[in-house]
């Protein structure tokens, strides 16, 4: 398409254009009328209408970490309880209660969410781009994530929150075994939780293909991004299998149906079948992405680029492919054919090939490198130990039938939080300490830092390592005391102590995060030397994130013409790009090679974000009281104010006619 | 030595310009996940059904006159859609507004005659494991026929308000995608509640 | 805090070294041990004992991977922990390590991962294929079913007038396999006797089968290894294999109906069949509940309230009066008996041998 005709362009300027290229200066009027362009109301209006990704980011990352301190009470609890033989400081109620929601909570309230965070508030940056691809969906999903949470614990003052386990087998959370409203609770509150996951995936998707900065081939992006992305297409796939579950089970319970009803012909192990398919995947959602920030933050304390970029990308994908194969393996003890079993043993073995890529890229990368001990780095070493533990004691229970005896005993509790905390929380603490300085412009404290890290890194050892030892010695989980003659009255009290240990490593984190947020020293752009380009911009970014679009060059736009051996290519261009800033505007590229391809406009601040999050999630507060009326009273609501949302408008180009004058469009577009 | 990144200048659409839009991607990604959902949803049927102790149906073969004449008309129902877009891209943009029509009132069509469908099964959704099946999947179907007539609606109501020509339509694009893949579901709900068992006794 | 009520002797002294002795075990795979399992601290320890072909090949395939998998961790650490602290000439500040090299990391490491997990899938495939049916034909055939939350055992026989019900307490013939058919009555359980067997779910509505074989006699804990509800943690299960002489004895008296109650004692039977009857069966009498254990020989177990307390006559009736004490949301009631009440009813169950 050469239509260089400026006559063509003259009469239709807003269908297509030359995009403006140039610079814009730190201070000038121009970049003072692109923060006006892109800034939020002050108040309590831009409150409820930002769409602003940086802002949804944080958003994401305090309310999943308020979570975390929640599930991490609630863990404490259950360790007091287990501390010693036949205690009864809780009730089998409460305890089956509170390790419900522990479970819930770490698993779907924080675990995802907080990558979610992290990932929305980075990939713009990350990618070069001025927002992702759906800023209103994006606020849409934080907004139905905070009340999918505070949905899951309306029971919880009641004392009838779910108390069946986080994956919730029937016939125990079926209609005749489990009669309060616990387990309703949870089941809406699942699917509720699966529209936030769901839209947040397809806004993922649809960024990484359409909005990469020019320049950004595929491989050049980040593998937190190839972390989130797999993540997300997984979600794609897998969370309709547990929302469906979740809404089955809910006609089973409330409406009389009989999918899982035995005296009727149902099936309980149809409800594994459907939680596992979506269960498996979701723990490699919830360290696919955390895995990618250790990929991208550990070579900048190593001062050298990642060993293995492709191999580890690609290992990224492959662990998630084989990840929808695998998840009979949770379910061995079941009675299934031996040759099915085989099967799934075998491929569960195979998974472990992938990681065993990205680990031994990691220890190249440190030994070939040359460490900076700052705390980041710390956290991010210490994860690979982990990930070595937790890998190991993941292929032990592939092995079907040494599964038959591991299944459902500590060792599983053990695996299973080395490979969360392991996996998950120790990269996050990092990546808090490493991008701190980006979200607040302040560095955080290296003292506490360290201590933090050692503590937890002690704490969490001594909690969890003797975990194995438990279940080996054939302690089952879930059960809210034993007895001193079956000998696991050590293994528990060093478990206990160990905790409480890892829950001070936290509260000295959380204590730094206060302290640095009001006294931290002055960071800068880019503290650490890192190569990547969020670290371009300033500390904070701007609301637009980048005056100009760049042209990116290579996969370490920061790091260009100081690299060793560097073959010599053209470098990434920052000052001079793309102006876009006739309205909110950003550039849009092509999936593989990042060619420009289109002017994308971006929509203004809006509430209807927040209004339909409020409808649909009342909508759930109808079905579970039982409000029929009201229930349609709220999706008529939602339609309505998705109809407001969809409607046409000149402004982004959705139409060119309409009722209204262009010149009164036009006039708007450019302030 | 190495030169600076050139920034190609070359005229670029502006906005939401057909399959270039993030709307475009982002429905794909949404037929993905919907599509997935009707797959566990059939999932649920076949594992159900393969090991039931029951006759199955229990009720006997299903009549396939009624459910057979309702496919027919919500495929006829896209394809007015589809009529309908067509014009629009061929700058025809009022009388595209026939074809749309067409497709609301085949939809509805669908819509009432499977509430009479409904109406005269002997078994309702908390009868038996049949009966439950039954309704949640085509319950699932006609929800998503319903939510999309909705949008059908304002698509049409847009397009009278004269918002689309040929040059920018992506609502209709749209909207059209998630209409045509609704109807193609149907296709496999219709073969996996009426034919399968056919197949079954045959 | 139950403890003390709960009857148990602590071995306190032994238990100290256990820790220890468990660290040692794992790193030296110490010789077997000869005596039962009843003699254990840790009664349900899978990974330092098994007693029957169906758990001994596990139990050496835990040992093969955890000897194999921890040495790999080790060495693993170890090179991570050279890499952080090994001697680094030093560099012009600034600049940024090559990007290319470091992949011979990934293909050595891979490469070796890729051979120990082929190597470990074709064994535990092996071991699978092992203990997946026992060698010769099971002696004997139960159906165990899993209720909230006790077992119930019934014991097959081709002549109807020889099998009898009995609960949480397994008898089996020494050195013999045994089949089990596990149901469940109510919600998913999950039957393991870990030095036996590996577990296997009890999923209303299928019939899950499963064998088991003890080559030493003795007594072995089981344990519900599936979440069931509020009592999971008190569902336990002993099984006693004995010799083909002490377990034909042990049948045929399990097959005896109650012995006919004798004046002194109508006043308990009364009592039970008014206030125990409608949940508990006691063959021989109009006692036929099927929501509880079958009490026709009660005496004749160790254990009640599936292995929550030994057998005493003290332990029994501080059971009856206070269920919900000792097992929070437990079935059975707590029931308020008067003074006279409870020693009539001990008298009668005294008789339920």
């Amino acid at each position: 398409m050469a239509a260089t005709d400026a006559t063509q362009h003259r009469i239709e300027p807003l269908l297509e254009r030359i995009p403006e290229v140039g610079r814009i200066p730190a201070g000038s009027a121009i970049e003072a009328r692109l923060e006006r362009i892109w800034e939020t109301a002050p108040g309590w209006r831009g409150w409820l209408s930002t769409v602003d990704h940086k802002t949804i980011g944080v958003r994401y990352l305090v309310t999943a970490f308020l979570f975390l301190v929640i599930g991490g009470i609630e863990a404490l609890f259950l360790r007091i309880q287990l501390a010693g033989p036949d205690m009864a400081f809780l009730t089998p109620e409460q305890y089956n209660q509170l390790f419900t929601m522990h479970g819930v909570t770490m698993i779907f309230l924080y675990a995802s969410p907080v990558l979610s965070g992290f990932s929305n508030y980075l990939w713009p940056l990350l990618l070069g781009s001025r927002d992702m691809a759906f800023p209103r969906l994006n606020a849409l999903s934080y907004w139905i994530f905070l009340f999918a949470g505070l949905f899951m614990y309306i029971s919880f003052p009641l004392g009838q929150a779910p108390n069946a386990g986080w994956f919730n087998y029937v016939p125990f959370s079926g209609p005749v075994y489990n009669t309060g409203p616990n387990i309703d609770v949870f089941a809406l509150g699942m699917v509720l939780l699966g529209i936030s996951t769901t839209v947040g995936s397809i806004n993922f998707v649809v960024t990484l293909f359409r909005m990469r900065a020019p320049g950004m081939t595929i491989n050049r992006v980040p593998i937190l991004v190839w972390g989130t992305l797999t993540a997300s297409v997984a979600n794609l796939f897998a969370i309709p299998a547990v929302s469906l579950a979740f809404f089955l089970l809910w006609l089973d319970r409330q409406i009389g149906a009989h999918f899982f009803d035995v005296a009727n012909n149902g099936q309980p192990l149809l409800w594994q079948h459907l939680f596992w398919i979506f269960g498996h995947p979701w723990v490699y959602v919830v360290v696919l992405p955390a895995m990618g920030i250790v990929s991208d933050a550990l070579p900048t304390f190593c001062r050298r680029p990642l060993v293995g970029y492709t191999a580890v990308a690609l290992a990224t994908m492959a662990t998630m492919l084989l990840g929808f194969g695998v998840w009979v393996h949770h379910m061995f003890a079941t009675g299934l054919p031996t040759v099915a079993l085989s099967i799934f043993g075998a491929a569960s073995m195979v998974i472990s090939i992938p990681s065993a890529v990205a680990v031994f890229a990691w220890i190249a990368t440190i030994w070939l490198g040359k460490p900076v001990f700052k705390t980041p780095f710390l956290f991010f070493a210490g994860f690979v130990a982990l990930f070595i533990i937790g890998g190991m004691s993941g292929v032990m229970t592939a092995a079907v039938p040494l599964d038959w005896q591991l299944n459902e005993t500590y060792f599983i509790v053990a695996h299973l939080h080395y490979v969360l905390l392991g996996i998950n929380v120790f990269p996050v603490v990092g990546a808090i300490y490493y991008w701190f300085p980006k979200f607040t412009g302040r560095m955080m404290s290296e003292k506490l830092g360290k201590w933090s890290f050692w503590t937890m890194f002690i704490g969490f050892n001594a909690g969890f390592f003797p975990m194995h030892i438990a279940g080996l010695l054939g302690m089952p989980r879930r059960i809210y005391t034993y007895p001193s003659r079956m000998g696991w009255d050590e293994v528990n009290l060093i478990t206990t102590v160990g905790s409480f240990i890892f829950a001070v490593g936290v509260l000295i984190f959380l204590v730094n995060v206060v302290l640095s947020l009001k006294r931290g020293a002055w960071a800068g752009a880019n503290p650490w030397d890192a190569p990547t380009l969020e670290w371009a911009v300033s500390s904070p970014p701007p609301a637009y994130n980048f005056a100009t679009i760049p042209t990116i060059a290579s996969r370490h736009p920061l790091w260009e013409g100081r690299i060793e051996g560097e073959r010599e290519h053209s470098r990434t261009r920052l000052e001079e790009g793309y102006l876009l800033m006739r309205g909110r505007e950003t550039l849009g590229t092509s999936p593989i090679d990042a060619k420009p391809v289109v002017i994308l406009k971006m929509p203004e601040d809006s509430y209807t974000p927040f209004l339909v999050g409020l409808f649909v999630s009342l909508l759930f507060v109808g079905l579970l009281l039982h409000s029929w009326t009201f229930t349609a009273l709220m999706a008529a609501s939602s339609c309505a104010a998705l109809s407001v949302w969809m409607w046409p408008r000149r402004k982004l180009g959705q139409r060119t006619t309409g009722y209204r004058s262009a010149s009164a469009e036009r006039g708007g577009e450019s302030p | 030595m190495s030169e600076t990144a050139q920034v190609v200048r070359q005229p670029l659409p502006v906005g939401s310009a057909g399959k270039l839009s993030g709307g475009w991607w982002g429905m794909m990604a949404l037929i993905v996940t919907e599509a997935s959902l009707f797959g566990y949803l059939l999932f649920t049927y076949f594992y159900l059904a393969a090991q039931t102790v029951q006759d199955w149906p229990p009720g006997g073969l299903p009549s396939l006159l009624i459910p057979g004449i309702n496919t027919v008309i919500l495929l006829g129902s896209s394809v007015a859609f589809w009529v309908g877009e067509r014009r629009i891209r061929q700058g025809k943009a009022q009388s595209s507004i026939f074809g749309f029509i067409a497709a609301i009132a085949l939809g509805s069509a669908f819509v009432a005659i499977q509430l009479l469908e409904w109406r005269n099964k002997t078994y309702s959704i908390n009868s038996d494991l049949y009966g439950s099946l039954y309704f949640t999947i085509t319950g699932f179907h006609l929800c998503h026929v319903i939510i999309g007539l909705g949008v059908l609606l304002l698509l049409l109501a847009w397009t009278m308000m004269g918002y689309f020509d040929h040059k920018r339509h992506v609502a209709i694009t749209i909207g059209g995608v998630y209409w045509h893949f609704v109807d193609v579901v149907w296709l496999f709900v219709f073969s996996a509640l009426y034919l399968s068992p056919y197949l079954h006794r045959g | 805090m139950k403890a003390s009520e709960s009857g148990f002797d602590s071995r306190s002294a032994i238990r100290n070294l256990r820790f220890r002795i468990t660290f040692l075990a794992l790193s030296m795979i110490a010789a077997r041990p000869s005596e039962a399992a009843d003699t254990l601290d840790t009664p349900l320890n899978y990974f330092l004992y098994s007693y029957g072909p169906a758990a001994t090949p596990i139990m050496h395939l835990g040992w093969l991977m955890t000897a194999l998998l921890s040495a790999i961790t080790l060495i693993v650490i170890l090179l991570l922990v050279i890499a952080l602290v090994r001697k680094r000439s030093s560099a012009a500040p600034g600049v940024i390590g090559a990007e290319s090299g470091g992949l011979r990391w990934v293909y050595i490491g891979t490469g070796i991962s890729t051979f120990i997990l082929a190597g470990l899938t074709v064994y535990f495939l092996a071991v699978l294929n092992a203990v997946a049916k026992p060698t010769e034909t099971p002696a004997l055939t139960l159906t165990v079913t899993g209720y909230d939350w006790w077992w119930s055992i019934e014991y097959e026989h081709a002549d109807p007038a020889k099998r009898f019900v009995t609960a949480n307490e397994i008898h089996i013939p020494v050195g013999r396999p045994v089949l089990l058919k596990l149901k469940s009555a109510d919600v998913i359980h999950a039957f393991w006797v870990p030095v036996l067997a590996g577990k296997t779910q009890m999923i209303p509505g299928l019939v899950n089968q499963k064998w088991i074989q003890a080559d030493v006699p003795g007594i072995y804990v089981g344990q519900c290894a599936q979440f069931c509800g509020a009592a999971h943690a008190h569902m336990n299960l002993e099984v006693v294999a004995e010799s083909d002489r002490d377990f034909e004895k042990w049948q045929e008296a399990q097959r005896r109906t109650a012995f006919p109650v004798s004046g002194h004692n109508e006043h308990g039977y009364k009592l039970f069949m008014d206030r125990c009857g409608g949940c508990h069966a006691v063959r021989g009498t109009e006692a036929e509940g099927l929501h509880g254990p079958d009490l026709t020989h009660l005496n004749s177990r160790r254990r009640i309230a599936a292995g929550l307390l030994t057998n005493t006559p003290d332990h029994l009736m501080k059971w009856i009066t206070r269920a919900q004490y000792f097992k929070p949301g437990a079935r059975m009631p707590s029931i308020a008996l008067s003074d006279s009440e409870a020693s009539a009813l001990a008298s009668y169950l005294s008789t339920l041998n």
